[in-house]
């Protein structure tokens, strides 16, 4: 019964995040108009910032479990916390490549410092790269949960003071702000294929965080059972 | 024993230990010193103040690294961490003692880096004073937890500076920041931040990572 139930949710959580992103992709490339300034291109914002703010969300979400983990103490959050890491890394990476695309197609450059979206996930991304090398390096058990836990937390932490040391370093290093031409306020289209996308990229992400916990789990319960056996 | 205590015997087992062996310092100030040297031939003649000053900070952060990945050397080769994890005090004095010791070894270095700058490139001011002051406490409580981690995974020299250099990046800027600005108010108040969060952060979390 559970397991059916959990199968069932996957594919449910698979087929909304299929259908929202084929929705949203045709949203953003048909129904949209053209953005004043930056005309055809700006639709890469519907993908780049749903990307980004997924990525926030898995780290959020791993940062929680890794909470759960040090409060509770239950072994299984330690997996539910690196599995949201890894849907994390794998989403940060999708920002750097699409926003880097966008970069280029806005101001002619792949890599832009004055980008802060950009340069705070690259230090996102260097940070918990890190974290898998953490785990590759301590032998399993409870104390390399903990770390892994701990070094969760850290990545919520540094989020916000990293983007504030970020913002303070365009003062020093490179006066020129560069900004995307995205209205403060989105329009009804905009904002509707906007959130069409970002439903569409949580629930993708959802989808792969219950695949990829089953299959680490299966993973886990399968070196246990071989362990036994030996 | 109070807490305070038991950080105070912690540090100054530290300490006495550097002052018997000689492993550490005499090796960051060798470092510090080489490297402002190497930097001297790597800038421009011209160089702006905020590339010197850019760099004396990339020079004190690979110090601190230095200092850091012999911090748990001790603990690891005698097991002393596992003894201290049992000894009845609070695991955050452990954190704190090696803070205290690591804070130690980072002013030994810039007592003689900082003169050193002054000396190779351009005067030293309060704001860079202060700035390095208020970097030694976040480099020292988040490097500190770190290497405690580090100390229990096998490529621990390798795995140290991974995870410790994206953390303290917001260092880097905030010491800049205070050094090469006429503003260093903004900057300084960063650092504080940083410090104040961080050590905070690792405080609380340092029991978790030394026990199962």
């Amino acid at each position: 019964m559970n397991t059916s139930l959990r199968n069932n949710q996957n594919v449910v959580l698979a087929a909304a995040a299929g259908c929202l992103l084929l929705a949203g992709t045709a949203l953003a490339f048909y129904w949209v108009p053209n953005a004043p300034i930056e005309g055809f291109r700006q639709r890469i914002f519907y993908f780049h910032v749903p990307i980004a703010l997924t990525a926030y969300a898995c780290f959020g979400w791993a940062a929680w479990k890794a909470l759960r983990l040090l409060w509770t103490r239950e072994r299984r959050y330690d997996l539910e916390s690196y599995t949201a890491v890894h849907m994390g890394v794998i989403f940060g990476i999708l920002t750097l490549v699409t926003g880097s695309i966008w970069a280029r197609t806005s101001w002619g450059h792949w890599w832009v410092w004055g980008s802060r979206q950009l340069v705070l996930f690259l230090v996102l991304f260097l940070f918990y790269a890190a974290y898998f090398m953490l785990r590759y390096s301590v032998e399993p058990g409870p104390r390399r949960a903990n770390m892994s836990a701990v070094y969760a937390l850290f990545g919520v932490a540094l989020i916000p003071i990293s983007f504030l040391a970020i913002r303070l370093a365009e003062d020093l290093v490179h006066p020129v702000v560069f900004t995307h031409d995205v209205q403060s306020k989105l329009t009804g289209s905009q904002l509707l294929t906007f959130l069409v996308c970002l439903v569409g990229m949580l629930s993708l992400a959802g989808s792969l965080y219950v695949n990829e916990l089953t299959g680490k789990r299966l993973d886990a319960r399968l070196r246990e059972l071989r362990e036994a056996l030996q | 024993m109070t807490f305070l205590g038991d950080v105070l015997v912690l540090a100054r087992k530290d300490l006495l230990l550097e002052l018997r062996s000689r492993d550490t310092v005499p090796a960051m100030l060798l470092f510090v010193v080489s490297t402002l040297v190497v930097f001297h031939f790597a800038l421009p003649s011209d160089a702006s103040a905020t590339a010197e000053t850019g760099l004396l900070w990339v020079a004190l952060l690979f110090t601190a690294l230095l200092g850091l990945v012999r911090a748990f050397v001790a603990e690891r080769e005698e097991r002393i961490l596992d003894g201290l994890v049992l000894a009845p005090c609070d695991r955050s004095a452990i954190w704190l003692g090696k803070v205290i010791g690591v804070m130690a070894f980072l002013v030994a270095a810039e007592v003689v880096a900082l003169p050193a700058y002054a000396l190779f490139f351009r005067p030293v001011g309060w704001e860079l004073v202060a700035a390095v002051a208020l970097a030694d406490v976040g480099l020292a409580a988040v490097g500190t937890l770190l290497a405690a981690m580090a100390a229990a995974g096998r490529a621990r020299e390798l795995l140290l500076p991974l995870l410790f250099l994206p953390l303290v990046i917001p260092i880097v800027v905030g010491g800049v920041g205070a050094s090469a600005t006429d503003d260093p108010g903004r900057y300084l108040a960063f650092l504080g931040l940083y410090d104040a969060v961080f050590a905070i952060l690792s405080w609380a979390s340092f029991e978790y990572v030394v026990t199962e």
